[in-house]
């Protein structure tokens, strides 16, 4: 008796939507950098759960380093956010257009 | 018994904090509640067996990355610049897609329930023991090309926030 693998997925597949629709919905540039960590975590649970349902340990070392990326990319991504803050005095992606004329 | 009902307080806490942290007005607010969504799934993590990796969730996430969130958040000072709320085309573009990905997702889960829907194995491989086997002996050039990574991203980093473009 245990916990059914589907349930994982499940769970999964609602967290990484709800991470998808804050990419989409919100307007600030930190609200949506961390609905990608939220993104993240969503594959993350899915790995784990795949490995354990395996009984294999190569999944959990790919989510060592899925973590490990994201600490990188949060890092890089929040100095962006202080270099376009300093340029534009927002972080709202409506009033960023650098590439438009 | 209690391991389900341990996973369906902390799936729902989960959820209902990820919507809370789509919604909340501010992004302190925001990030608070992705805090308690991280936490939700070490639980889960937890559950799995894995304790390891839970305990790596719990000391990077929720510990040193969302650390670097809120301090970004009060160095930039944001709750000076409101959000404005306004239905335009990129909301509804966000809505159906978030319930086209959602419905794709859960109908591939379903569909092959019959395969997957025996229950997860309880190994003991979630020990940290058999992580570092693993991580030191056959995946001990990835790791070390991470540490590389990390140095970059650290010395990338400091040279983004220091510079001031023209």
């Amino acid at each position: 008796m245990g916990i059914p693998l589907t349930w994982y997925l499940t769970l999964s597949a609602v967290l990484f939507s709800i991470g998808v629709m804050g990419v989409l919905y919100r307007s600030n540039l930190i609200v949506i950098l961390m609905s990608i960590e939220l993104m993240l975590n969503a594959v993350n649970l899915t790995l784990v759960a795949f490995a354990q349902f395996m009984g294999n340990v190569s999944g959990q070392i790919l989510v060592f380093f899925v973590i490990s990326v994201a600490a990188a990319e949060a890092a890089i991504g929040l100095a962006i956010v202080i270099a376009i803050f300093r340029n534009k005095l927002t972080v709202d992606v409506n009033d960023i257009k650098l590439f438009r004329h | 018994m209690f391991a389900e009902i341990f996973f369906i307080a902390a799936s729902l806490v989960a959820v209902f904090s990820a919507l809370a942290m789509l919604i909340a007005r501010s992004p302190v607010q925001s990030a608070l509640w992705l805090i308690l969504v991280m936490l939700c799934v070490a639980g889960l993590y937890v559950t799995l067996n894995a304790a390891f990796i839970a305990v790596v969730q719990v000391l990077v996430y929720a510990g040193a990355i969302m650390v670097l969130f809120l301090f970004v958040i009060m160095l930039l000072n944001l709750s000076a610049v409101p959000e404005i709320d306004r239905i335009d085309g990129k909301k509804v573009t966000g809505f159906i897609l978030f319930t086209v990905i959602l419905a794709q997702l859960v109908y591939v889960t379903a569909t092959t329930s019959e395969s997957l829907s025996s229950a997860v194995v309880s190994a003991e491989s979630g020990s940290a023991l058999n992580i570092a086997e693993a991580l030191f002996t056959r995946y001990v050039l990835p790791f070390e090309i991470i540490g590389i990574l990390l140095l970059v991203a650290t010395v990338g980093a400091v040279i983004l926030a220091k510079r001031t473009f023209e």
